[in-house]
């Protein structure tokens, strides 16, 4: 059965009916087009599909859309508008942090999820705050790397 | 056919608990995998999910005359920022899953999703919490080993929720937890130990130790606390053999995917040994 779920989306009120069981993630992806947060194991092991509810970085895939009613969501389509995420892209790239792409929207959320409370981390702080994402690609040093970078470089941002 | 229910309170909450069967649903960790069907679409859920993460009664931690109160719906997250959880449940709480997972998942969820891994668990046990369990009628209070009865097995009516647990706060100057996992997180644990105990002037005054993920549920064997309790950190190293003995004979761990029987059996009692040797 469905219902009307109200909350806020990179910064806009929507409105949806929908079943609340539904996995957030899906309603992201389907009901609302936003491709960049990914499914990568659809358990909570991959952190692919990170967004921030209430500045808070959950997994989407296990998130029910139900809980979502009144939260505040940033997904990595209205973190890319930020010049937060500038600083963050322009490291990750200087860096390689970035190859096949699919981890990179959930590395970026948990990394705005860990600077926006310690904007100073230390590298075991870092990959701790990227524990839940996993990386077939690089290895993680050189995202580990661009985390430092942007910390570095973002001074006031955050 | 309602699928969900989202209660503004806890009356509520109870009411509809009483009034139909549920499935209470805090932060969903475990139920929205356990529940999972193909990708993309809707979960498969028996009954409707009482939606009770958001329920401000059960998301508190306070402290009163000597007990720690911690609201069954604290997150994960929350009980290892808190400055009065103990940090024996921190740091177990800690080496959970992952951040995002620990922002969302609850005490309260771990505890009656009741697996014989569930990370809180052991340290609740050594700790001597209690649980308490409310209807529309009333509370009533179990001691932690009495609410679970066995793997995915809690005491818990249909009409009831667990609201809180309770720990007796004490002070514990020798604090040892160790999880066995296959890597540093997103790890489901092989076995779990927790040592927690009090000196005073090298005497031992306190002593609990429990081991999770080794049996059906978490092992806590007072006669081997008994043995040691009120001697002097000195004569404990000899007296290690026999309390390897006493645990031994309760440690009945499983071969399954994510460990064999023996290695449980053996790096448990080596726990056992690294804490007791290292008390000071």
């Amino acid at each position: 059965m469905e219902k009307e779920i109200e909350f806020v989306l990179n910064g806009k009120i929507v409105q949806i009916k929908t079943n609340p069981l539904r996995r957030f993630l899906d309603v992201l992806r389907e009901d609302l087009g936003l491709k960049g947060s990914k499914e990568g194991c659809g358990e909570g092991e991959c952190g692919a599909c990170s967004v921030l509810v209430g500045g808070i970085l959950v997994n989407a895939c296990l998130t029910a859309v139900g809980t979502i009613v009144g939260q505040d969501v940033l997904t990595i389509e209205g973190y890319r508008e930020t010049e937060r995420f500038k600083v963050l892209e322009k490291a990750f790239a200087e860096a390689g942090a970035v190859q096949c792409g699919y981890c990179t929207p959930g590395m970026l959320m948990a990394a705005e999820a860990l600077l926006s409370i310690n904007p100073k981390p230390d590298e075991r702080e870092i990959r701790e705050a990227i524990s839940g994402n996993l990386c077939r690609c690089t290895g993680y040093s050189m995202i580990v790397e661009a985390i430092q970078t942007a910390s570095k470089r973002g001074e006031g941002l955050w | 056919m309602v699928e969900s229910f989202r209660p503004e309170n806890l009356r509520e909450a109870l009411t509809l608990r009483r009034d139909s069967k549920v499935i209470p649903f805090a932060g969903g960790t475990d139920l929205m995998v356990r529940k999972r069907s193909w990708s993309g679409t809707l979960p498969r859920f028996e009954y409707p999910a009482l939606f009770i993460s958001g329920i401000n009664q059960i998301k508190e931690i306070s402290s009163t005359e000597g007990i720690l109160n911690i609201g069954a719906a604290v997150t994960l997250a929350s009980l290892i920022q808190h400055d009065a959880v103990p940090v024996i449940l921190k740091r177990a709480a800690f080496q959970m899953a992952s951040p995002a997972i620990r922002n969302a998942g609850t005490i309260g969820g771990n505890i009656c999703n009741a697996s014989p891994a569930g990370d809180t668990i052991a340290p609740l046990y050594a700790l001597g919490a209690t649980v308490v369990l409310q209807n529309s009628l009333g509370q009533r209070e179990l001691q932690i080993n009495e609410f679970i009865k066995g793997p995915g097995r809690i005491d818990l009516k249909d009409d009831e929720l667990l609201v809180a647990i309770n720990i007796p706060i004490e002070d514990y100057n020798n604090v040892y937890y160790k999880k066995v996992g296959t890597r540093k997180a997103d790890a489901l644990s092989k076995l779990s130990f927790v040592g927690i105990a009090r000196t005073v002037d090298e005497q031992l005054v306190d002593l609990r130790m429990a081991i999770g993920a080794v049996a059906p549920v978490v092992i806590r064997i007072r006669a081997a606390e008994n043995m040691l309790k009120g001697r002097n950190v000195k004569e404990i190293p000899k007296l290690i053999p026999d309390i390897k003995n006493i645990f031994s004979d309760f440690i009945k761990p499983i071969d399954d995917q994510r460990s064999n029987a023996a290695y449980r059996k053996s790096v448990s009692l080596r726990l056992v040994e690294d804490f007791l040797k290292g008390m000071r």
